[in-house]
């Protein structure tokens, strides 16, 4: 929850339940207003489509497949409001953002927003690497809506918010990727628009960049600008917005305090993760086992859905057979959100085999492990195999785990290490 | 959502993006801001930068001199046929680098068009700028040329501009087309290099129209490409040809070729207009 800078006498009456915690808003009025917008992608099947084939088959309809990106979407975001759109991939957030911004034009419903807007779908849009930083950054100004003057004046303190003082004259190629980053975001930053629509660009850049980042949204926030953001960090919405919306399949879920539509993306998310996993499992059932549950303990004992970076965390899977299973083995695998195995490892390691189960009779796996991974989430996935090799059944993330940390941990893993560094002070002599 | 809040009475209703939109003054600017870095980049990146930019027409004029007024002896029979070459080849050549880069703007600026919000002209507009301001500083070595060849300043020569007008009109026009309609179908490129070819080859740009068969000339002059050409030609390299309007047949004729200008003027007008709300979301 976002502190609030002495704002609680100012509480107001009618604020909403829930966000009495928040710094007051400083207007009441909506100065973003979505009305009922339906938004409809039309993706032909056959994808390459040249004016000879429509020559050659002027009748032929086109079959096309419709994607209903929005479903009757309708919020508002009130006066210097931070307000977080959430969803999963493919939700409708960067559609409606889009929408939002005016580079998208809704098929049905009304979008009025109120003041000077500026959208930042992605950082550094239209930077010509071959460019000056000065050249890019008036062309840029001038792409967002400020006249070339207006954007040349602004340089001096984009320049200085990037801390690229010295390099102003080398051409942007020459800039380092992080360089570029943080011209593109003072950019951003130093634009005096009321209204500004964010998409994910919290995504980029370093930990220090991300953190940088984080200021600079509290003292927007601050400042009592209206911004919209939209992201599928959890964590980010949390910290900053006054209320959240989510939406999931091109339709609003809830719009509410940011706690409570983060608990409920949470549910939304393991609710379909349980469906997939069902799907998968099902193929399993009749195949003689299935994965029943996978989880994490701490050291105690308790059930945890996240642990600490470096602490030991123990993965239990539990098994149960539907009918005989000859030397059956578990197999375990870490992911990360990219779908990448982190780690893995068999009930085969544990030295003395379990022996056959049979119907009806239960194994369980356990896996005690420092958690010494990137910070992130992870899915675990299990499978049983009988006879060590024949695949009988697999759950695919029939659990989640968050690893968090406060230090920023730029490897997939920490190996177990030692540093040594020293000058050499002589030759080496062979 | 709980009840909702009274809407600021500042707001304004957001309908998309669109052709034009916005003020002219930031379409001016953005167009201009474009274009011109644009320009630069690609004739300003190189290290000898400009200079190719002007060799260019220079060294197709070199060769298709030699093959034609040498080789073929083309140009026996017209007056000052190095200068015509040169100021036609120097036309013609806007035409074709404009329309030519305008095929893929929208493409190749994917990355504006789905995450900016502008007005969505500015694309095929700025790419013609970029082609017009090679043009325009080309034409100065063109007269420059044509002086040294010893065609007696005129008056006359002043008038280059007006024939540039409807020049850049309809070149914007044919931009605006094939910048939308690739967008919808990829072989608008192919088809297009043939067709600006075969253009090329129908204008009276290596040849003047009296060169034609009799019964053709008023045929190939309802091109408006061809007629700009050739009142070109009379005002600038040739005084004493008979000028466009003679040579189609009198003013009623000319109005044909007018009538065939605006008209492709209209359509890559309407054609873009209706593309441009979608644009983005086609590519």
């Amino acid at each position: 929850m976002p502190h609030p800078p002495g704002g609680r006498g100012r509480e107001r009456p009618d604020g909403a339940r829930g966000a009495g915690s928040l710094p007051a808003v400083p207007e009441r009025l909506a100065v973003v207003d979505v009305e009922g917008v339906h938004k409809t992608f039309r993706v032909p099947k056959q994808h390459v489509m040249t004016l000879k084939e429509r020559a050659l088959h002027p009748f032929r309809r086109v079959e096309v497949d419709e994607l209903h990106a929005l479903r009757d979407v309708s919020c508002q975001v009130l006066g210097g409001e931070f307000f977080g759109i959430v969803g999963r991939n493919g939700s409708g957030k960067s559609t409606l953002l889009k929408c939002l911004a005016g580079i998208y034009r809704a098929d049905a419903g009304r979008i009025r927003i109120a003041g000077r807007l500026s959208p930042f779908i992605e950082l550094g849009v239209g930077f010509h690497s071959d460019l000056t930083a000065l050249d890019n950054v008036v062309l840029n100004g001038v792409m967002m809506g400020l006249t070339p003057s207006q954007a040349r004046a602004r340089f001096d303190e984009v320049i200085a918010f990037a801390e690229l003082e010295e390099h102003v004259d080398l051409k942007l190629k020459n800039y380092s990727s992080g360089m570029q980053v943080r011209l593109a975001f003072a950019v951003m930053v130093q634009s005096d628009a009321e209204v500004l629509l964010i998409d994910e660009v919290l995504a980029v850049g370093d930990a220090a960049f991300q953190q940088k980042c984080f200021n600079v949204f509290h003292r927007l926030r601050d400042e009592g600008r209206t911004i919209v953001l939209v992201t599928h960090d959890m964590l980010a919405v949390e910290r900053f917005c006054h209320r959240a919306m989510l939406l999931d399949a091109g339709r609003v879920v809830q719009v509410g305090a940011p706690a409570e539509v983060g608990r409920r993306y949470l549910e939304l998310n393991f609710q379909r993760r349980r469906d997939e996993a069902a799907e998968l499992t099902h193929a399993g059932a009749s195949s003689g086992a299935t994965v029943r549950a996978i989880w994490v303990e701490d050291d105690a004992g308790r059930r945890v859905e996240s642990c600490a970076h470096g602490e030991f965390a123990t993965i239990a899977v539990a098994v149960e057979a539907h009918q005989r299973l000859e030397d059956p083995e578990v197999h375990l695998s870490l992911e990360n959100d990219d779908g990448l195995r982190v780690f893995a490892t068999t009930s085969g390691q544990a030295g003395e085999a379990p022996g056959a189960l049979e119907a009806g009779e239960r194994m369980e796996m356990r896996v005690r492990a420092r958690m010494s991974v990137q910070t992130g989430r992870y899915g675990l996935n299990a499978s049983v195999h009988r006879g060590g090799a024949e695949l009988v059944t697999y759950r695919g993330r029939g659990c989640e785990l968050v690893v968090f940390g406060t230090e920023p941990h730029a490897g997939l893993v920490e190996l177990e290490h030692t540093v040594q560094a020293r000058r050499e002070r002589e030759p080496v002599r062979r | 959502m709980s009840t909702p809040a009274a809407v600021s009475p500042a707001a304004r209703t957001i309908r998309g993006p669109s052709a034009f939109g916005g003020t002219f003054k930031r379409f001016a600017d953005l167009t201009w801001m474009i274009g011109l870095t644009q320009y630069r980049l690609t004739y300003f990146g190189s290290a000898l930068g400009y200079l190719w930019a002007l060799m260019r027409p220079l060294l197709l004029f070199g060769v298709l001199y030699v093959v034609f007024s040498q080789i073929v002896k083309f140009g026996d029979g017209i007056r000052n046929y190095p200068v015509l070459l040169l100021l036609n080849i120097v036309l013609f050549n806007f035409f074709t680098e404009a329309t030519g880069r305008s095929v893929m703007a929208v493409v190749e600026n994917e990355g504006l068009v789905r995450k900016m919000h502008f007005p969505r002209m500015v694309i095929p507009l700025s790419t013609v700028l970029t082609a017009a301001l090679n043009l325009v500083l080309s034409l100065v070595a063109v007269m420059v040329f044509v002086a040294a060849y010893g065609v007696d300043p005129r008056v006359e020569w002043l008038l280059l501009p007006v024939l540039l007008v409807p020049l850049v009109a309809m070149t914007a026009a044919v931009a605006m087309l094939l910048s939308s309609l690739y967008v919808r179908f990829r072989d608008v490129a192919p088809i297009w290099s043939v067709v600006s070819l075969a253009l090329f080859y129908g204008s009276p740009v290596l040849y003047a129209i009296d060169s034609v068969p009799e019964g053709y000339q008023r045929a190939v002059l309802c091109n408006p490409l061809a007629f700009l050409l050739e009142q070109g030609r009379q005002w600038v390299v040739d005084p004493s040809a008979r000028g466009a309007v003679e040579a189609i047949g009198g003013p009623g004729w000319a109005l044909v070729p007018l009538a065939v200008g605006l008209a492709v003027c209209a359509l890559g007008v309407w054609v873009f207009e209706r593309e441009a709300p979608r644009i983005a979301e086609r590519l």
